[in-house]
């Protein structure tokens, strides 16, 4: 198309009040309308059944089939008009371009949507006030990092109730900013996802894909992409690994707070406390599942995903990597004089990683919960063509 | 000579043969003409393999038997065929899934769209380029040396024996040879020569489309049939070809570019007339012969023209269609002439015979007093907005190649050779003369792909031994 030509069509489509696509956005709706007529990778994933119930793909539709897209790579290496092919479709690329402006554009506030285009930086700033602040604080309160907590641990560096004054409010927030950028982006993929509620089927089944990543699968059983055309399971497990591992020390948090307000059991908990085997479980998995991220992303087709995306990637993959190791770190460092450095470091990299949440990799998660859940719905209410060959 | 099995193509046919001559413990070399990113010729374009079935399999559905199988290739051969060959292939496509499947091809459920054929053809998950991947990585596993950008211009042979192949300056020995390079469709010259012109003064096949691979040049056929004097069987004009999108890509448009609306409205050529029943059967069925009338057309092209009341009910095309809000502003997008073009359409709303439009069924919705009339689906073409998808010929393989038995050996006067066999495209003629029918091209290169890797394994090992074998 020539660009006078899209120029043309663009001005008349916003004066007709229809909303004109971004080019990523334009560019995925070109891929699909020819991947609509192919259908080859049907069985791949939720995303080719899902694009075969349309015959066009405004911007609603782009942003939900975006955000179901894995990124697995199979339509892409099974792709007949894949690169040198002049028809030029990498479905995963274009999906994790829009992907990546759709996390941006829901964000809320709004105005801080603009920190996912230099996440990277933002994260490693983040990082580094963090760990300054935590500094700060301990050099305030205590006058040095030199000292070796007591019986009290690191609460005798850090007051119980200044740590859940500081990490309350900023857990706060970041369930509202998630909450809210993810329900912006289902009031507009509701409508074009049949508009129906969520059934208790339609959840379990969202909540399985979730949780076993199943369109990491291949539809087959036998894993996504990585390097080339051949399948592995590795990206699943990394993706386990991470998942979970973040899950065990977020639920040794939470045992760890019922026990010091209902139960009165204060900090620090040793082996085998329930905390303690919660975190340091979760922490090994989180360690391991980076560190696999990190290592199969170095590995990874050059054809997959959006190569604009590395820092976002890696400053996560990083970050939550920091957080878990520092962790451990502080377990294996009890009653020696390097506990209150990594107390801090610890606790920076925490604040960091929770501050930035709604703000980064962490939202590909959310976001594409909430498409599988309104994929789910969609695919229980009958399609609306009546295709000749059906 | 470190290759015992030398397999020169690389698509389906060719990696079955080379899969079957690596099991059978020889070491195969796999000459590919094309770059490893365009590798799998047609095959990468497929989607499925027919395949005959007693009773319900995994993705396929019911049951469809040897002899119904063989009935539909009669059918559509309109006996071009040779029974015994046919039958042998049908008889593969029952068997060959589960080695398939060990060798990394994964199936699936019909596609939405081609729901027709969820009872005689299984699917290939990711479509044929996935497959040929997965024979690719088990192919190197077992340890076949693939050479790609290999293209073979001519062989030696002795006696009807193979000897070498010259790729290039470099000699290539071997005991043993497999030929699976595929048609000539991708030869514009020889498409020119084979159809000759016409009595208008025109060239038809410099209007055709190539919907596949642009490496099929036909280089190693024509060596065979016009250096060594193989045995040929097959006319060089016959070919599966279809009506696809006119801009579709001179080469590699594949599946997409195919047009599924035509019996929902009508067909006029340039001179914006009708020329054709657009309602004679199921698009499916009679995909493949508007390749053949829309090549019979002046300047080789044709228009299909549908209303409103017709989308959402075909697949949808892969380029956008011309759109107006009159039949008139149609013909002049088109490019037709507005009162043919008009007149064609009132003479056909007028003839319709509306009853109830089912487009899923053989409905009783026709025209009555028209030539050539339609038979089914006739509904006046009056609701704006109005459609035209310009169809060119797109020709998806010929059908001219080596004639062979059902050992695969190529045959020099009658005569099999001990050593040099032949699968998929360049011998697929000996059982489709014409026509065609979903997913048989797959079923034919797999079966003599097969064979001929197992037979130019014995061949290796046991010189001579391919005669009694067969």
């Amino acid at each position: 198309m020539q660009p006078l030509e899209a120029l043309t069509r663009d001005a008349r489509a916003l004066a007709n009040g229809a909303v004109v696509l971004s080019a990523p956005e334009a560019e995925v709706a070109r891929q699909l309308q020819i991947c609509n007529a192919c259908r080859y990778c049907e069985g791949f994933c939720a995303v080719f059944p899902a694009m075969t119930r349309r015959l066009e793909f405004p911007k609603a539709d782009v942003h939900f089939l975006a955000n179901l897209c894995h990124n697995c790579g199979a339509c892409l290496h099974a792709c007949q008009y894949a690169p040198p092919h002049e028809f030029a479709v990498n479905v995963p690329q274009a999906m994790a371009r829009v992907r990546a402006r759709t996390y941006a554009d829901y964000a809320w506030p709004a105005a801080l949507g603009a920190l996912y285009r230099r996440n990277g930086l933002t994260l490693s700033l983040a990082a580094v006030a963090g760990v300054t602040l935590f500094l700060l604080l301990a050099a305030a309160l205590n006058g040095g990092l030199g000292r070796v907590p007591g019986a009290g641990g690191f609460y005798d560096l850090f007051p119980h109730n200044l740590l859940v004054g500081l990490f309350l409010p900023v857990f706060a927030f970041v369930v509202l900013a998630l909450g809210l950028g993810v329900r912006r982006f289902w009031r507009e993929v509701t409508p074009v996802t049949s508009g129906q509620p969520v059934s208790g089927p339609a959840a379990a089944e969202a909540a399985d894909d979730v949780l076993r990543l199943t369109y990491l699968d291949g539809g087959h059983g036998d894993g996504c992409h990585n390097e080339d055309d051949a399948w592995t399971h590795a990206r699943r497990r990394a993706h386990h690994l991470t998942f979970y591992g973040f899950l065990l020390c977020f639920a040794a948090t939470s045992v760890a707070t019922l026990y010091h307000y209902l139960l009165g059991w204060h900090a620090p908990y040793d082996l085998p406390s329930l905390p303690k085997l919660l975190g340091v479980a979760g922490g090994l998995s989180l360690m391991a599942g980076t560190v696999a991220l990190w290592w199969l992303r170095r590995r990874r087709h050059p054809l997959h995903g959006d190569a604009a995306q590395a820092p976002m990637d890696l400053a996560f993959i990083a970050l939550l990597f920091l957080t878990a190791a520092s962790g451990l770190a502080l377990w294996l460092a009890r009653g020696t004089p390097a506990l209150a450095m990594l107390l801090c470091l610890h606790l920076g990299a925490v604040m960091a990683l929770f501050v930035t949440l709604p703000y980064g990799k962490f939202a590909h998660g959310v976001f594409r919960t909430a498409a599988l859940l309104r994929h789910a719905v969609e695919r229980r209410q009958p399609s609306r063509l009546k295709l000749g060959d059906d | 000579m470190n290759t015992d099995v030398l397999v020169i193509g690389g698509g389906n046919a060719a990696l079955c043969a080379a899969l079957m001559a690596a099991e059978a413990g020889a070491r195969v070399t796999l000459l590919e003409a094309a770059p490893r990113a365009w590798r799998g010729g047609n095959s990468a374009h497929t989607r499925n393999l027919r395949c005959m079935h007693d009773a319900p399999q995994d993705v396929l559905v019911e049951a469809y038997s040897e002899e119904e199988y063989w009935q539909d290739l009669l059918k559509v051969t309109g006996g071009l065929t040779d029974e015994k060959l046919a039958r042998l292939v049908i008889r593969a496509s029952s068997a060959c899934r589960p080695w398939m499947r060990r060798h990394g091809v994964h199936f699936q459920p019909s596609l939405s769209g081609a729901l027709h054929t969820a009872r005689t053809n299984a699917f290939f998950m990711g479509g044929g380029k996935a497959l040929v991947n997965a024979y690719y990585r088990s192919a190197e596993r077992l340890g076949v040396q693939v050479r790609y950008e290999a293209p073979v211009d001519r062989i030696e042979i002795e006696d009807g024996r193979f000897v070498a192949a010259w790729i290039r300056d470099e000699r290539l020995t071997a005991a043993s040879c497999v030929l699976a390079a595929g048609g000539f469709e991708s030869n514009r010259e020889w498409l020119r020569e084979a159809w000759g012109r016409n009595a208008r003064g025109e060239w038809p096949a410099d209007n055709f489309l190539i919907r596949g691979t642009r490496y099929n040049q036909g280089t190693l056929l024509r060596h065979l049939l016009d250096d060594h004097g193989a045995d040929r069987i097959g006319d060089p004009t016959q070919a599966h070809m279809v009506a696809i999108d006119a801009r579709a890509p001179l080469y590699d448009g594949g599946i997409c570019t195919r047009i599924d609306c035509v019996s929902l409205g009508v067909v006029v050529n340039r001179e914006a007339r009708r020329f054709y029943d657009e309602g004679e059967d199921f698009w499916p069925k009679r995909y493949a012969i508007w390749g053949r009338l829309v090549a019979q057309q002046p300047g080789q092209i044709a228009w299909s023209v549908i209303d409103a009341k017709a989308v959402g009910r075909f697949m949808p095309p892969v380029f956008p269609g011309t759109k107006a809000d009159s039949l008139p502003e149609l013909a002049r997008q088109l490019g037709l002439d507005e009162a043919a073009f008009t007149q064609t359409l009132d003479d056909y709303n007028a003839a319709c015979r509306v009853g109830t439009f089912d487009h899923t069924a053989l409905d009783n919705c026709h025209t009555e007093g028209l030539v050539p009339a339609k038979t089914h689906w006739a509904r006046p073409i009056d609701t704006a907005p109005f459609y035209g998808y310009a169809l060119k010929p797109g020709v998806t393989f010929t059908y001219l190649g080596l004639k062979t038995d059902d050992s695969a050996a190529v045959r020099f006067a009658g005569r099999r050779s001990p050593n040099l066999f032949v699968a998929g495209e360049m011998m697929a003629g000996n059982v489709l003369g014409k026509g065609y029918t979903a997913g048989v091209g797959m079923s034919i290169g797999t079966a003599f792909g097969r064979i001929a890797g197992t037979q130019a394994a014995l061949a290796a090992f046991r010189p001579g031994a391919a005669h009694a074998a067969a």
